[in-house]
């Protein structure tokens, strides 16, 4: 196998070279991020390209999220620079969407589906505007995009995990953002939840929009996203899927953890035998 | 149910109900942070604040008292963050270290100064005094329209009800960053709230109840109406909105019913003493909960996945 062969797949052309600092949706300048002692982020950079469907990949443990949550100001970051749409974080935060990990709430907590979706209209709503019928309205029809608008009036707590994941990305969609940071939008959803996200996912770069998943599926990389950022804290490497998402660069990025026959459980192209 | 009762027991009632709502409404989000036991560990830490702040000023004003154990909130509040940082143990645990051993040092400053000359014990720390916050100088319903006799309300009642209007208000205003936060704090985060600032002022509000309720009531009451009707509250429905109306209906229920039970309970089967209204209260709330468990409509709550 080498990276010869993905040229034959790639079904997009490389993304254009550098394009305007306004129009980079997230830039990524050097970021350290630090629990402890050891850094779980280490000096990394990277570009998402406007318009692109981006996966965050690497092991266990190698940061994707903590990256993530650090571009978003939710963990402090030791050192580096975001920059949204070419502006600091604070100034474009109402550009972003957020779908946290799924694992992340409490589905007990006593609310409905459609209180979760409103939550993403917070921004709208500030401290005490009342809900009105263009709000509902709003809310349902987010929930329709991910098929969960006959599970509005549930309590959160009756769905299936893919059914709370739709419901996290319905939220999002209300915010009404240009960039979407996604943390494992895959993990342990059904089949068809996962085909409901990605359906959300290509009709938001349709309306030229941009996606950012962590994602944890090698075997799916190649067939949901076209641009990929691999990570194991430090950056491996970065670019468009047919030319960067590499058996060379995945041995890099996993080490002695990826075994070989974890490679084989790919999707990717095989030479012939 | 005339004169008497608007002089003896209309104060207190009104002083537990209030009480019992103040610490009731913050009880819903901390139990639902997993927090339960910030409420617990307050109230017991204010039993040392009192004493530091008595051995200070040398009096029981109520100025000092309020100052010092909002004081011992707050250390206890930063002692706790500390020993789950630094000892990186879980929350329960370090609460539970701080609050036992906080208030071992309180009783045991207690018993070495002389308070012989004021009012300052531990029974009183526990029970409070609800039963002597009467109204002297009220001569029947028409005393509510009277200034004069306004005037001599226990200043109490003005303080817990000052503190439960407070509580209601910041609720109402700050309901969904509160709500928002609580369910999803890295959603919160993302869209710009300031939830460790949410977060605190929660604790904060918490301990504002419960000092004020501790005077009165004292702190079995503080322990049980930040948990237990909440807790109740959480099986008679699925929506946060309706719990916390369930939550001060419960609170008002125990306060009433407990304080009743408390005075005229063992005359009725006999007894002759009247018992403390303030455990009867916390007792009420118990029962409850037992019987919400019991029977409420949303005690069996699986979240079992229904399937795709």
């Amino acid at each position: 196998m080498n990276s010869a062969v993905f040229e034959l797949y790639r079904d997009e052309p490389p993304q254009a070279a550098s394009p305007l600092a306004a129009d980079v949706p997230l830039s990524i300048r050097e970021l350290t991020v630090s629990y402890g002692e050891k850094p779980a982020v280490l000096a990394v950079s990277a570009t998402v390209p406007p318009e692109s469907m981006t996966a965050i990949v690497g092991p266990n443990g190698a940061g994707k999220s903590t990256l993530l949550k650090a571009a978003l100001g939710i963990v402090p970051s030791l050192s580096g620079q975001v920059l949204v749409y070419g502006k600091p974080l604070s100034q474009a935060m109402h550009r972003i969407a957020y779908v946290p990990q799924r694992a992340s709430v409490d589905w007990d907590f006593p609310t409905r589906v459609i209180d979760v979706v409103l939550m993403g209209l917070y921004r709208e709503l500030g401290l005490l505007r009342f809900v009105r019928h263009q709000h509902k309205e709003k809310a349902l029809a987010c929930l329709h995009r991910v098929g969960m608008a006959d599970f509005a009036y549930r309590q959160i707590g009756q769905l299936s995990g893919g059914q709370q994941q739709r419901v996290f990305l319905a939220r999002a969609l209300a915010q009404d953002a240009d960039l979407y940071l996604l943390d494992e939008p895959f993990a342990g959803v059904d089949a068809a939840t996962e085909k409901a996200i990605i359906d959300v996912l290509k009709s938001l770069k349709a309306e030229h929009k941009t996606a950012v998943c962590v994602h944890h599926d090698l075997s799916t990389v190649t067939q949901y996203f076209d641009h990929v950022l691999l990570i194991n804290v430090r950056k491996i490497a970065e670019g468009p899927v047919a030319s960067t998402f590499t058996e060379e660069n995945l041995q890099k990025t996993y080490g002695g953890r990826l075994a070989t026959a974890h490679i084989d459980e790919l999707k990717l192209p095989e030479p012939q035998r | 149910m005339g004169a008497e009762f608007v002089q003896l027991s209309l104060t207190p009632l009104l002083i537990g109900v209030l009480a019992a709502v103040a610490c009731a409404l913050p009880g819903n989000f901390l139990i639902l942070r997993r927090q339960a036991l910030v409420g617990d560990a307050i109230s017991h830490v204010v039993l040392p604040g009192i004493v530091v702040a008595f051995l200070i000023t040398g009096t029981v004003s109520t100025w000092p008292m309020l100052l010092g154990a909002s004081g011992a909130a707050v250390v206890a509040v930063v002692v706790i963050e500390a020993i789950r940082r630094v000892g990186r143990i879980d929350p329960g645990a370090a609460m539970g270290v701080t609050f036992t051993s906080l208030f071992a040092a309180g009783v045991l400053l207690l018993e070495q100064s002389d308070t012989s000359g004021v009012h300052l014990d531990v029974e009183h720390a526990l029970y409070g005094n609800l039963e002597s916050l009467i109204w002297l100088s009220a001569e029947g319903w028409g005393s509510l329209l009277d200034p004069v006799a306004l005037a001599d309300l226990p200043p109490e009642l003005l303080r817990m009800a000052a503190v439960a209007l407070l509580i209601s208000v910041l609720m109402i205003i700050f309901w969904r960053p509160l709500k928002l936060s609580t369910f999803d704090e890295g959603f919160a985060n993302a869209v710009g709230l300031p939830t460790a600032v949410i977060s605190f002022s929660l604790v904060i509000c918490a301990a504002v109840a419960a000092v004020a309720a501790f005077d009165a009531v004292g702190s079995i009451i503080v322990i049980a109406m930040f948990i237990c009707p909440p807790a109740a509250a959480r099986l008679m429905t699925n929506r946060l909105e309706i719990q916390v109306l369930w939550s001060v209906a419960f609170a008002v229920l125990s306060a009433v019913l407990g304080y009743v039970l408390a005075g005229y309970g063992p005359l009725w089967l006999g007894g002759a003493n009247a018992v403390s209204a303030a455990g009867m209260i916390a007792t009420v709330s118990g029962v409850i909960l037992a019987i919400t468990c019991l029977f409420a409509p949303h005690r069996a709550r699986t979240g079992t996945p229904k399937g795709n």
